[in-house]
């Protein structure tokens, strides 16, 4: 059910748009109106939620230690995994945002013959993830011709070594077929295992129809119906300088992607695509282990009861002095036996 | 009726399947079968500590006398941990379900209930916390992954919040570093907020917070108890060492685990530090009123945590100590790591941690002011202030388990390994995915040691024990050291039924059997009074 239910929600969605834009000529608002709203939603969105993590107070020091801490000088720590200096957490964070360093440590454990747990690494996972997550970036930034003039020199260097490999006639982009292999790993995983499938619901497959969707419509464009890139460019730039203005006899498949992107915005602020967001964020990876040097202090500290010394003593004062050991206050008890 | 029967080991095992096919999780129930649950915690010490709703209830009824607004209570208390802990709603909100966490809980592996995968134990709050808390989960309920509170949610809450150890292995894994430790903590917390207590954290924190240390030993059987330790080390050494409790003005305080003085065989872990602070002539004192390090409120609530943890800091000002000395124990550590400063700091009235013997000054520790004993020793060693004899260990091939949070929570790997290979010949690690920042729990952690429950502490056991085998068949390995009291606890009837043949001890006691002290007379036994290496390999021929 949850496997199948969000490709009918993708092929409505691709009905809907296909509906307005070939037959109701809602070309305005399929190319400007949804596109403004969206990347509104999508802006406004982000920050909102980003706003409300920073927000939240960090009370105690957790990073998750996964190295050698700093003691005494001789001996070794690991500077990265287990961060004492800014240097080191800086040095932590790169390593998980850029290369995925915690799922790579990926092993998979299973039971063989009823006894034996055998471990080997297992970074398909890792590897996937990343190509995908890679592509993705390098595909954004490629697409940075669309919207910016001149072309940033690191674009366009980017877009010639994806695009150095031809097919035929034309040239064709690396990133767009490492996407599609990965986005397909990442599927059929989720599908295949029945651990995965039991652990997917319904947005994770939506999330990554949608990713695919957006990819198809594009690769058509480009590969298939060859899109006139200067006119895109030329409606993108109108959006930004906020003059837009739609050309007429766009392709519908322009639409299609430009409405999927736009869904894909709408989402992202609310799904769990945040995560690209709170990886920054993540209190068990961005402190450093350093909470016996320096004090952590927790913003909302409050006072509590506690039993003090003094009730305690109050409470074993006899026996304290039975055993022999020092108490603070003998008085009350002397003058007690004074009296007697 | 007939008691219930333990199962054997590969009894236990063909129940496991990690490929689960019980496809409709958010449906089906928590089943309260014998040796999988923990007790409710006795009214007294509920109310000794004065924690909410108060009653005798029992988890296997079907009647739980939650309070009445308990839905209320529930979502509010959601509302103020989602206020206060930036991890907690960041966790429930960017789990991706990419499932690496999944076969890295030990109680997956050891159980197949798929429910035991961090990533599904996480749910069972993020389930709710759509529903209540997320546009998406309000609007699209079941599409987006919410669901509807009721008393079956909570009851799944309970059973699996008290199947997690709070290990943090998932945390190390997650590529957002989620740490289910962090969701358990926060689901405690809330079903504490409508009664829903174990005993097995309760009772313990109860005896802490009135008698100084969760056994509730109480000062002159604390007093009697090192004695007799004294006396134990006078017999295998003829040496008379001393062990001052309470002494105003002495230089360092030392706050080991209750288990340490009281149980079987940390007792030898004590006997180890005490000789060792002979031998150095160390200025220190016990306190009969912070007699324990560990803190069984950490697995309750941030609260209760600090409740009890606030003994130590105020003892160590009232009689005046420059710095703090801890013990060998694992939960202890994290919280005395990451978590004393911010509740009971600063500790301003004490010095910097400077090694009386060697002069070292433990920078590490410049603000909690309180040292780990494997730092303070290894120290030791390095500047050669022990005499040592390694072949007093010969009998015992040793491998070391890191505790968990010693291990993930603070760094502390390499000190522990140094003092092992100063004091034993025979040492062999277990296979690399299962030490150090990714060692297997031992199954008991985390308010779980109980024996109601000890199915479920076998099956988790199972992986660490299954890596122990390992180094069982390949080198001989016949004793586990380890530096957590929980840890000393849980491993003998564990290893018992999954490795027999595999003891227990504490890195000090490897120290205490090495030390050569001054004047001592010949060591014929080790401190548990087993013939040495040499003549027990004469015995055998």
């Amino acid at each position: 059910m949850s496997i199948l239910l969000p490709v009918i929600g993708i092929l409505v969605l691709l009905l809907v748009c296909l509906t307005g834009v070939v037959w109701f000529k809602f070309t305005f608002l399929f190319g400007v109106v949804f596109p403004y709203a969206a990347s509104f939603i999508f802006i406004s969105g982000c920050i909102y939620r980003v706003v409300i993590w920073a927000r939240s107070p960090v009370p105690f020091c957790i990073p998750t230690v996964c190295g050698q801490q700093r003691s005494l000088l001789w001996i070794k720590s690991d500077k990265v995994q287990s961060p004492f200096t800014s240097w080191g957490l800086i040095r932590r964070m790169a390593s998980e945002i850029v290369f995925f360093r915690s799922l790579f440590r990926n092993d998979k454990t299973e039971l063989r013959k009823g006894q034996i747990l055998s471990n080997d690494a297992s970074r398909l996972l890792w590897l996937g993830g990343l190509v995908f997550h890679w592509s993705i970036f390098i595909i954004l930034v490629r697409h940075l011709k669309l919207f910016v003039e001149p072309v940033p020199r690191f674009a366009v260097f980017l877009q010639n070594i994806d695009g150095m490999f031809q097919f035929g006639s034309s040239n064709f982009y690396l990133t767009d077929v490492f996407i599609l292999l990965s986005l397909l790993f990442l599927l059929l995983r989720r599908i295949v295992s029945s651990r995965m499938r039991l652990i997917s619901i319904f947005t994770d497959y939506f999330a990554l129809y949608l990713i695919l969707a957006i990819l198809v419509s594009g690769v058509l464009m480009k590969y298939v119906y060859k899109a006139d890139v200067m006119s895109i460019k030329r409606m993108l730039m109108g959006m930004l300088a906020f003059k837009p203005f739609v050309i007429a006899d766009m392709s519908p498949v322009f639409y299609v992607h430009i409405f999927f992107v736009c869904i894909l915005l709408i989402y992202f602020p609310f799904s769990k695509l945040m995560h690209l967001g709170g990886v920054f964020l993540s209190p068990t990876r961005n402190l450093k282990n350093d909470s016996r040097a320096k004090r952590h202090v927790n913003p909302w500290d409050y006072p509590v009861k506690v039993h003090t010394y003094e009730e305690w003593e109050n409470e074993f004062r006899s026996a304290l002095k039975e055993a022999g050991l020092p108490v603070e206050k003998r008085k009350i008890r002397k003058s007690k036996e004074d009296n007697d | 009726m007939t008691e219930e029967r333990l199962k054997k080991p590969d009894e236990i095992l063909n129940d496991v399947c990690l490929s689960s096919e019980n496809q409709d999780w958010l449906n089906s129930k928590p089943d309260f079968r014998k040796g999988t649950y923990l007790y409710s915690a006795p009214l007294k010490h509920q109310s000794y500590l004065g924690l909410p709703n108060q009653r005798e209830w029992n988890p296997a009824d079907a009647d739980w006398k939650l309070p009445e607004n308990w839905k209320e209570v529930i979502l509010s208390g959601m509302a103020d941990l989602l206020r206060k802990h930036r991890s907690f709603r960041l966790f429930l909100d960017i789990c991706v379900r990419c499932g690496a966490c999944a076969d890295k809980c030990h109680f997956f592996l050891g159980s197949g209930d798929p429910k035991n995968m961090p990533v599904l134990r996480a749910e069972l709050l993020r389930s709710v916390y759509r529903r209540y808390f997320t546009l998406s989960g309000r609007l699209f309920g079941r599409f987006a992954g919410a669901r509807d509170l009721d008393e079956d949610v909570l009851k799944e809450w309970f059973y699996y919040f008290y199947q997690c150890t709070e290990c943090r292995r998932c945390s190390v894994y997650c590529p957002y570093g989620i740490d289910t430790c962090e969701i358990t903590m926060m689901g405690r917390d809330l079903l504490n907020r409508v009664g829903c207590n174990v005993q097995w954290v309760i009772e313990p924190a109860s005896n802490c917070f009135r008698t100084g240390n969760h056994l509730g030993v109480p000062p002159h059987a604390f007093k009697e108890t090192l004695d007799f330790a004294i006396d134990e080390i006078k017999g295998l050494t003829g040496i008379s060492v001393e062990a001052p409790i309470n002494k105003k003005g002495a230089e360092i305080l030392f706050v080991a685990p209750s288990a340490d003085y009281f149980a079987n065989p940390h007792w030898f872990t004590l006997l180890g530090y005490l000789m060792m602070f002979r031998e150095i002539g160390l200025d220190y004192t016990w306190s009969a009123y912070a007699s324990e390090g560990g803190n069984f409120g950490l697995f309750h609530s941030a609260e209760l945590a600090k409740r009890l943890n606030a003994k130590i800091y105020a003892e160590a000002k009232r009689l005046g100590v420059r710095w703090i000395l801890g013990g060998e124990c694992g939960h202890m550590w994290r919280t005395i790591h990451q978590y004393m400063d911010t509740f009971n700091g600063p500790a301003d009235f004490l010095e910097e941690p400077v090694s009386p013997v060697t002069g070292t000054k433990f920078e590490n520790a410049k603000s909690t002011k309180m040292v780990h004993i494997c730092e303070f020793t290894a120290d030791l060693i390095y500047n050669n202030a022990l005499k040592l004899d390694k072949s007093r260990n010969d009998k015992w091939s040793i491998t070391f388990h890191d505790s968990c949070n010693p291990a993930r929570s603070m760094g502390l790997l390499e000190e522990p390994r140094y003092i092992i290979k100063n004091t034993c010949n025979n040492f062999y690690e277990m296979p690399e995915n299962t030490i150090r920042e990714k060692t297997f729990c031992c199954g008991s952690g985390a308010g779980l040691g109980a024996d109601e429950n000890l199915e479920m502490r076998l099956r988790g056991g199972f992986p660490r024990a299954n890596a122990v085998k390992y180094v069982q068949e390949r080198h001989g390995v016949n004793m586990l050291a380890c530096i957590c009291a929980i840890d000393k606890a849980a491993f003998p009837p564990l290893l018992d039924y999954w490795v027999p043949e595999v003891g227990v001890c504490g890195v000090h006691e490897l120290l205490g059997n090495a030390l050569i002290m001054e004047g001592e007379t010949e060591r014929t036994t080790n401190l548990r009074g087993e013939a040495l290496a040499d003549e027990a390999v004469d015995d055998i021929r």
